[in-house]
């Protein structure tokens, strides 16, 4: 059910306030434009456009946008609410040594992240005012290297079991929960550093096609606001096929093969 | 005093205005939500010949002071240079920031700052094409594109202008009758639902005795853009919903 900012949710004093509501002299109105969720007695209203909200557990990706060695983090931009931090003591050193942070590791904190850099993350917990922090203690998580970083609506990634992927087609996928997508090579077997060495070679430009087909099937998607996860852009990879990279991009022929990619997963989901 | 607004008509109870519109009649309003990709909140409003386009990014870290207990709202109003009929850099003028300023205050009451805490909240508007009523056709746009972002507000807050030519209110003016010497103009921006005033502005000198007439006509205007603008989020949620 659909409701409009200062309409009446219920009348019932029964049910608790939830995201998206207001008491206007104990009525329950909702604040923002969007569905009702209803959770036992928990009402809320959900806006279908939202920055990310965050949550423990999710993977993100966002970019280094600060370094305050006073303070012993950096402040990542994940197109949240609010810079998301990212504590010295919350990051693999180099080569995996496992041990208290030092004063010369805060002198180090440039060398390891600096202004710029992508990372990806696992948000680890939330601050009062809402503000994520995030870990990259894995070696999944880390610095990225070449690759491509694509932006899309936080509320076209769903919280799966996985975001990382190696599609068929040869490339690597990071769906991040806020929205933030990473499109690079694999990372070849046993040499995953949590990203401090990074390998800077030439891509091949094979491969550079196969990224850019990938990142223009995603682009086509979420304009059709598709949800993203890998099948869906599996499908959309085949589908695409039948074009040029370049022609991926005019607005007719993303229509198309989004809506063939639609049409497609429903009639596998029946069989 | 010559009656240059309100041209008489055939029948004498029923004079129309310069535009050709009935004294109470509202211009063709059309609106349309997430016109820009990249910000969070975007919106278009074209009221007759006025058009604005708003953007809302946010709500985002703080560049500068922030407030532990909301969120800041920070509003920029901009003319275009070719906005009016004669073109002029009206960038920085008094008017321009007036504006500004009545915009923040307007909408730092109606969103619900507090759940915010630390963030700054931008709107930008930018008028493409000004043919009166501006800042009533800004308060309309900004308020759809802070819907369009999923940012918390009271209610839909919606306004029109109103004056008073030739004994009588009329609702919506534009360019001629706002140009015109001496014509008294209010603008009412509200929260339809609990009948709030937000702000009203007035320029030019209004005898008390009409002033009730005049707001009434404004209030009244109010409800009708509100129908076309509560429809129109309507269809966009629907689209985004499919």
């Amino acid at each position: 059910m659909l409701c409009l900012p200062g309409d009446t949710v219920t009348e019932d004093a029964d049910y608790m306030r939830g995201h998206g509501t207001y008491y206007k002299s104990k009525v329950l109105t909702s604040s923002v434009a969007g569905c009702i969720d209803k959770v036992n007695k928990l009402l809320s209203v959900r806006p279908l456009r939202t920055r990310y909200n965050g949550e423990i557990g999710d993977i993100v990706v966002g970019r280094v946008i600060d370094v305050q060695t006073e303070h012993k983090r950096w402040r990542i931009d994940t197109s949240s609410r609010l810079d998301t931090i990212l504590l010295l003591s919350s990051v693999n050193l180099p080569g995996g040594e496992l041990r208290r942070k030092t004063v010369e590791d805060e002198l180090m904190m440039k060398s390891f992240f600096k202004e710029g850099d992508l990372i990806s993350a696992e948000v680890q917990s939330i601050f009062a005012d809402g503000a994520l922090s995030v870990h990259t203690r894995n070696l999944k998580y880390g610095k990225l290297g070449q690759g491509v970083l694509l932006r899309v609506s936080p509320s076209l990634v769903e919280r799966r079991k996985t975001h990382f992927h190696n599609l068929p087609c040869g490339v690597h996928l990071i769906l991040g929960n806020n929205g933030y997508i990473w499109i690079s090579l694999p990372v070849s077997e046993g040499v995953e550093s949590g990203g401090f060495a990074i390998n800077l070679d030439p891509v091949p430009l094979a491969d550079r096609e196969v990224i850019s087909r990938v990142r223009n099937c995603i682009l086509a998607l979420a304009k059709q606001k598709m949800m993203l996860h890998s099948t869906s852009i599996n499908t959309c990879y085949e589908i695409s096929q039948s074009y040029q990279v370049k022609d991926l991009i005019k607005s007719k022929i993303m229509t198309e093969i989004a809506q063939l990619t639609n049409e497609k997963m429903k009639i596998e989901e029946l069989q | 005093m010559e009656s240059r607004i309100l041209l008489e008509s055939t029948s004498v109870k029923t004079p129309f205005r310069i535009d050709g519109r009935k004294p109470h009649e509202v211009r063709s309003l059309t609106c349309r939500l997430g016109v820009f990709q990249q910000a969070d909140g975007s919106s278009y409003v074209k009221l007759g010949n006025t058009q604005v386009l708003a953007t809302v990014y946010g709500p985002h870290d703080t560049r500068g002071k922030s407030n532990p207990e909301k969120s800041i709202i920070n509003c920029k109003f901009r003319l275009s240079t070719f906005s009016k009929s004669t073109r002029r850099n009206l960038h920085r003028d008094i008017r321009s920031i007036e504006i500004s300023n009545n915009l923040t205050q307007v909408f730092d009451s109606a969103i619900l700052t507090e759940l915010y805490p630390h963030s700054q909240i931008d709107i930008y508007l930018e008028v493409v094409q000004s043919d009166g009523s501006d800042y009533a056709a800004c308060i309309n746009a900004a308020s759809l594109a802070i819907i369009d972002a999923g940012i918390p507000i009271k209610d839909v807050v919606c306004a029109c202008s109103a004056g008073f030519i030739d004994n009588q209110p009329i609702t919506d003016i534009n360019a001629v009758e706002e140009s015109s010497n001496g014509t008294p103009i209010l603008t009412i921006g509200m929260l339809p639902k609990d009948k709030q005033i937000l702000s009203m502005e007035s320029s030019g000198g209004i005898h008390l005795d009409n002033l009730n007439d005049v707001m009434d006509a404004a209030i009244e205007g109010c409800k009708s853009v509100l129908f076309i603008m509560k429809q129109t989020i309507l269809n966009h949620i629907q689209e985004l919903k499919d």
